[in-house]
């Protein structure tokens, strides 16, 4: 992080209480998620929670259904990870140095599965799943989270291209290295904290998806899709309290995971300090 | 490129792995070509492949009587989004979609000014990283926290009761267009949802182009005697449109397509993802639902046609 000088003039109070007023409603919801967790009351929602109790947990994880969900969910997100870990890096590295034609087209390509609304790559993928009598399931909803996720690994794996100076990989073949070692040797050492951080998004972005993923599942459920339908059975409350607080640490760890994995983003690698 | 090996690193010469890689570089357009093939086959593929699919389905025709899709091509799917009723939910949506970036932009901006020009180091790693997680941190919970914290005995109805603020919150539940019988089946109550969950997507663009404004200009106001308002107004405000433009694609985009909160939270009537997702699910209409979602295809085009024109894609 850079000084800055015109950060030396004290914020007015007013601006003061604005941000930090921000910081607490966007972490608000958060907290009641997790303090509702805990809560002895086993129907309704009542406010301030009434007691602390351990006990919804081991209910939670009796539930045949739960489990059967975080294990579908944790498989789906893993292999939509690694496929957009391949194809993402594939593009990164297609896309980070050479000027072509259609270079333009293929970066909004891959940008569009999230930029347009998740309803239409959702509906888009049943209609041709269907035309192609591919029944829904687990590999249609893999297919889909792979579809959006590549964007974020891309975004990470080419953020770190061009952040590596290009000297390195010429120093490399002068010294006598030919292109299988450079990459081996040079480019994925590099590569690799992005890229794990690109994953460990991905990851999190395909674990919580509903808006694609109620499309795509057929008779499938994954977590998020299991919240959603627990929503409307008042009586199940604590359960799904107990998995809301678990759905949010599993997409908000890697957050913090892939902040501490690509931080220092100012320097260049191999520039010669800055 | 055959030099004496170097002792540090175990060279392999003469494996095929050599020929291979000494033949890509110098071929750097078939280099190119393996590595574009894979991304463009997927995108090309699946998602191209699947949009077209889609579209084309928007034009089959749907028989009321029995229920069935037929391959025979009509125009019919299209006409019947001008129908009133359609027409209504398209402006329904449209008119969130507007409001939720409009008070994005107004909430997000003190926190991203804060950001940009009062934190260094420490301070300001610990905004970015409290402004990513609720951005990052799970959807579904999200809405279902909104389901908690506005239901009946919940906690807003505690805050409410404790400042006595029950005849003002009864008072804004009146008002026509805004309110309902509830907090959590107004439109109040969907549309703070709506804030809350795309806030920190409008935050981080507008602390981006914060952060690139050059200090020296703000100086060079206040040294051509503008005082400190009026640098804000003439100055910082006109250069942080583009952030803003960019942070309204997501804010926009997302609450555009979004059917999962309007039926958690708010007043009966569709939204246009709702529309879809009924069209499609419980009526089997795939024609219609496949013609709802050229909608949201259109409205998120031209809104990138004016928010490029206001600099959002150098914004990004």
């Amino acid at each position: 992080m850079h000084s800055n000088p015109a950060a030396s003039g004290q914020a007015s109070w007013g601006l003061k209480l604005a941000a930090w007023a921000g910081l607490l409603f966007l972490h608000f919801p958060i907290l009641i998620i997790f303090a509702y967790a805990f809560n002895t009351e086993d129907a309704a929602f009542s406010f301030p929670p009434q007691g602390f109790t351990l006990k919804w947990f081991s209910v939670t994880f009796a539930r045949a259904d739960v489990l059967e969900a975080i294990k579908l969910s944790l498989q789906i997100a893993c292999v939509a990870t690694l496929i957009a870990m391949f194809l993402g890096t594939l593009a990164a590295a297609a896309l980070y140095r050479r000027d072509f034609f259609g270079k333009e087209g293929i970066s909004l390509m891959l940008i569009l599965p999230i930029a347009l609304p998740g309803i239409v790559t959702g509906i888009a993928l049943l209609s041709a799943f269907k035309t192609l009598g591919i029944e829904p399931g687990m590999f249609t909803i893999i297919v889909g989270h792979a579809t959006f996720c590549v964007v974020i690994v891309y975004n990470n794996v080419i953020a770190r291209f061009r952040r590596t100076s290009y000297s390195l990989i010429e120093a490399s073949m002068d010294l006598g290295a030919d292109g299988w070692q450079t990459f081996r040797y040079i480019i994925l050492p590099n590569l690799g904290s992005a890229l794990l951080a690109g994953g460990m998004l991905a990851f999190a972005l395909s674990f919580d998806e509903i808006i694609v993923t109620t499309f795509t599942a057929g008779h499938e459920r994954t977590l998020p899709l299991w919240l959603l339908n627990q929503l409307s059975r008042p009586r199940d409350v604590p359960v799904t309290n107990v998995v809301a607080m678990l759905v949010m640490l599993v997409t908000m760890l890697p957050i913090l995971a892939a902040y501490y994995l690509t931080r220092g983003g100012e320097s260049v690698a191999g520039s010669g300090g800055k | 490129m055959d030099h004496s090996p170097n002792a540090r690193a175990p060279l392999h010469n003469t494996g095929p792995l050599h020929r291979l890689s000494s033949l890509l570089y110098r071929k750097p357009n078939l280099y190119l070509a393996l590595l574009l093939i894979p991304p463009l086959l997927w995108f090309g593929g699946v998602y191209f492949g699947s949009l077209l699919t889609l579209l084309w389905q928007g034009l089959y025709t749907f028989n009321d009587f029995s229920m069935t899709v037929t391959p025979t091509l009509t125009l019919a799917n299209l006409a019947a989004l001008f129908q009133p009723a359609n027409y209504d939910i398209i402006l329904r949506t449209l008119a969130m979609a507007l409001a939720v970036s409009l008070a994005s932009a107004l909430l997000a901006f003190p926190i991203a000014y804060y950001m940009a020009r009062h934190t260094q180091g420490k301070t300001k790693a610990f905004f970015y990283i409290a402004v990513m997680m609720p951005m990052w941190a799970s959807y579904i919970v999200k809405a279902y926290a909104w389901t908690l914290l506005l239901a009946k005995g919940g906690v807003a109805q505690w805050f409410v009761d404790q400042f006595g603020l029950t005849a003002v919150l009864q008072l804004i539940l009146g008002i026509p267009g805004v309110g309902g019988s509830t907090l959590s089946t107004s439109h109040l109550g969907r549309f703070l949802v709506f804030v809350y969950i795309w806030l920190p997507f409008m935050i981080l663009p507008i602390q981006a182009a914060l952060e690139r404004l050059p200090p020296s200009l703000l100086q060079a106001s206040a040294d051509l005697g503008a005082r400190p308002w009026q640098t804000f107004v003439q100055v910082t405000l006109p250069l942080s449109i583009p952030g803003i433009a960019a942070g309204s694609i997501f804010t926009f985009s997302l609450t555009l397509g979004d059917f999962i909160v309007p039926q958690l939270v708010g007043p009966p009537g569709f939204f246009i993802g709702s529309m879809v997702y009924v069209q499609q699910g419980a009526i089997g209409n795939m024609p219609m639902a496949a013609a709802f979602t050229l909608v949201p295809i259109v409205l998120v085009a031209c809104y990138l046609a004016i928010v490029k024109r206001l600099g959002a894609f150098d914004a990004l």
